[in-house]
């Protein structure tokens, strides 16, 4: 069904056709309305069987989570930002127990100094926590994955992390087309857990592992993240088969170039700003500029050969992300050069977007033509960084710490 | 998550033949069983084989509690439980001495977790199955209090028990807001002006869950056990949010025999530093009167962790414990009128 909608409101309307039996919440912009609307489903009855829990924290609301899944009900929460840190030790334990929990993440940045404005660093702040991470491009694909995820936790036993830009998705009033309720139900199978807390046959979870088991403990994660490679591209092909959309998937790449004449740069994205970067893009081609882009719809596990074989026979790969390492850099970049090891292809680092700058259509094509030659020694580029503030702040800098030295 | 261990339901590993011999504990001077620790036909919650240390008063107070519950529930129970040497010693890959199903997720996130499962069961239509959280003091009432008072204040369908030994034990010995004044911990050693554990305000979680207002909350002793299985059960009858704390004695952490364990915890008992009562939705019911037959200073003096309490110099120490007693017996009224 379509209908002109919030995407917050659009996800929360997608989580309850998919049945979550236990939705747990705490507060924060962006992600807020998301929990909101969900908390009205369930008081109106339009959400049956589900129980609501407001918690006292984001740590309580990953925790309940933990407890609900591990007693076999679909299990459901949503966070940013500085809530995601607050839960990060139940984010580690969720996937190392293997609970198939699916959580939106309202992309923000994380402060110090306090932003509510988006970028990635909070889903890089738990890329190593062992679950799965899914990037959205608009509100249409947030519906559609959300409902890929619970499939794809469920048939895993992994828990699933959806990502969606703050304010740029969540606040988005657009279009979408709602499924219906018996698509999803095709789509999407009972929940049968793999193990659960169940008195006729008990279980105990959460062992202490030394050092004897726990490399091989570890391993095992591992292999059901390459498992979730294989079915991640399968389930996205039985999802196009019934609603009739590309959703999901590993990598995207947005334009069909000619078999034997690719592009010579190949821009890669994750989440909302491929939106503009596509505008810009359309146009260069249009121009006769061999230009590529390819969105990573899939952060972890990291979809190496996909990305590989979606960015072969280019010159030039240009990282263009929304997260950085002080100290090192593009956080993505580093990932997708290591996949390209060997390949021969030159891979660049842009950072963009940071704590709710805007990356407009200048920015990217500024990106094209060669950024500010100042910020190349650092091995990346930033994207319109404000030289004159950065020039008078260095100096100040300066003149502090070296006399400290 | 392939460290999971399966094992057999409770019910179906109960005790034969009184291998482990319980009339030790709760019948010592009985012919039959007056308790269910003492009778054949208890399930065995906490198996034999665990690696407490010996004498380990949270190990006897898990069992004696958990195996109470399962009684009352016919073996429909889930346990939680945090991070501690309750977990540790109970569960180490690829064993696990649990006859219960149970799941340990994080040091202080076992009231949250519990208040999952208890919603997951309601959500599902078994409410039959019945939700038991548990930790050390520091687990319960230092960093898990957040999710402990929003499962109180939540009413969730969970009984919470909190095996307070009065320290970290598990990292070794250190100091938690329910370790006494004076006592060494090894981030309290006995030097200096004040030696020991300084003597703060106190706090005194029961009274912090009354304050929630929930339906029960209650304090025991592992002293005494029947009066701890007769909280459990009374516990287990009410639906809501339910706290149990019960005092434990650590030989290791306090420096005393492991044979003492219940001696030294009848002396806090009987010298009124560990009041035993019962309150519903905030207001207290009922009290254990006490017959003080013991005194603050041989309590203390059981305890390597007191030493310097008796060191010339110290003496003040020894009576502002001796004054947490007697303020305890005043406003508990703790002793039977003759
Ligand atoms: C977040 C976090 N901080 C610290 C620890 C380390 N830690 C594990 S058990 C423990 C002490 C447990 O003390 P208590 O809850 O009183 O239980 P006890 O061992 O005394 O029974 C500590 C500090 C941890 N596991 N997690
Ligand atoms: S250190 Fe104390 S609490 Fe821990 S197992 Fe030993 S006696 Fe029990
Ligand atoms: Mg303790």
């Amino acid at each position: 069904m379509l209908k002109q909608i919030d995407g917050s409101y659009a996800v929360g309307e997608a989580v309850a056709l998919c049945r979550p039996q236990v939705v747990s919440c705490y507060p924060i912009t962006p992600q807020t309305h998301i929990v909101e609307s969900l908390g009205k489903l369930v008081k109106s009855g339009e959400l049956a069987d589900c129980s609501f829990m407001n918690m006292e924290s984001e740590f309580g609301a990953m925790s309940a989570c933990i407890g609900s899944s591990a007693a076999g009900s679909r299990t459901y929460t949503a966070t940013s930002s500085q809530g995601m840190l607050f839960m990060s030790e139940a984010v580690y334990n969720a996937s190392g127990m293997g609970l198939p929990i699916v959580m939106t993440v309202g992309n923000r940045a994380v402060g110090s100094p306090i932003n509510i404005w988006n970028d990635h660093s909070d889903a890089m702040s738990v890329r190593d926590a062992g679950w799965i991470q899914l990037f959205v491009e608009n509100n249409q694909q947030a519906i559609d994955v959300h409902i890929q995820a619970f499939r794809l936790a469920e048939s895993l036993g992994l828990p699933v992390m959806v990502n969606m830009d703050g304010f740029i998705l969540t606040h988005a009033y657009v279009r979408v087309d709602m499924p219906e309720q018996e698509q999803v139900d095709k789509f999407l199978p009972v929940f049968k857990p793999f193990q659960k807390l169940d008195p006729q046959s008990p279980i105990t979870m959460g062992a202490l592992v030394g050092p004897e088991a726990f490399t091989e403990v570890r391993m095992l994660a591992h292999s059901r993240m390459e498992r979730a490679l294989e079915l991640i591209p399968a389930q996205a092909e039985e999802f196009a088969n019934i609603f009739g959309r590309n959703a999901g998937g590993l990598v995207q790449k947005h334009y069909d170039d000619e078999t034997g004449v690719e592009a010579e740069t190949v821009l890669v994205t994750m989440g909302s700003v491929i939106g503009t970067a596509k505008e810009v893009i359309t146009e260069m081609r249009e121009m006769g500029e061999s230009v590529n882009a390819v969105t990573l719809r899939t952060y972890r596990p990291f979809p190496a050969q996909a990305l590989r074989e979606a960015v072969i026979g280019a010159k030039r790969v240009v990282v263009l992300e929304k997260s950085f390492t002080p100290g090192m850099g593009g956080i993505v970049y580093q990932d997708v050069l290591a996949a390209l090891n060997g390949t021969g292809i030159e891979v660049q680092s842009v950072i963009a977007g940071l704590g709710g700058r805007p990356v407009t259509r200048k920015s990217i094509r500024t990106l094209f033509a060669g950024c500010d030659e100042r910020s190349n020694g650092h091995g990346f580029e930033v994207l319109d960084l404000d030289n004159t503030t950065m020039d008078r702040e260095l100096a100040r800098e300066a003149s502090v710490l070296d006399r400290i030295i | 998550m392939q460290s999971q261990i399966l094992h057999f339901p409770a019910k179906e590993a109960m005790i034969i033949g009184q291998q482990t011999g319980d009339r030790t504990i709760s019948n010592r001077l009985a012919d039959t069983a007056d308790s269910l620790q003492g009778a054949a036909e208890r399930s065995n919650a906490l198996d034999s084989g665990h690696r407490a240390c010996q004498g380990c008063g949270e190990a006897l107070g898990a069992r004696h509690a958990i195996d109470t519950a399962l009684d009352t529930t016919d073996g429909e129970l889930v346990v939680v439980n945090a991070t501690g040497c309750l977990e540790v010693f109970s569960t180490p890959y690829p064993q696990s001495a649990w006859r219960t199903p149970w799941i340990h997720s994080l040091f202080g996130n076992a009231a949250a977790v519990a208040s999952g499962v208890a919603q997951s069961f309601r959500i599902q239509g078994k409410e039959n199955v019945r939700v038991i959280a548990q930790g050390g003091d520091g687990g319960t009432t230092d960093i898990g209090m957040g999710c402990l008072s929003g499962m109180f204040e939540r009413n969730e369908d969970v009984l919470y028990i909190c095996y307070n030994n009065e320290a970290y034990m598990n990292t070794g010995v250190q100091r938690s807001s329910q370790t006494p004044g004076a006592a060494r911990t090894a981030t309290t050693m006995p030097v200096g002006e004040h030696p020991g554990n300084r003597f703060g305000t106190g706090k005194s979680v029961p009274k912090i869950a009354m304050a929630h207002g929930i339906p029960y909350v209650a304090t025991a002793n592992i002293a005494n056990p029947r009066d701890l299985e007769a909280k459990v059960r009374k516990a287990m009858s009410i639906r809501g949010a339910r706290y149990i704390e019960v005092f434990v004695p650590c030989p290791l952490g306090w420096g005393t025999a492991s044979c003492d364990t219940i001696k030294v915890a009848r002396q806090a008992l009987n010298c009124g530093l560990t009041p035993l009562y019962e309150a519903e939705y905030g207001e207290i019911t009922a009290v254990n009167k006490i017959a003080p037959s013991e005194t603050v200073g041989a309590y203390l003096k059981s305890q390597r962790r007191f030493a310097h309490v008796f060191k010339r110099g110290n003496e003040h120490q020894l009576e502002a414990i001796q004054a947490i007693a007697d303020a305890n017996i005043r406003a508990f009224d703790l002793v039977e009128s003759k």
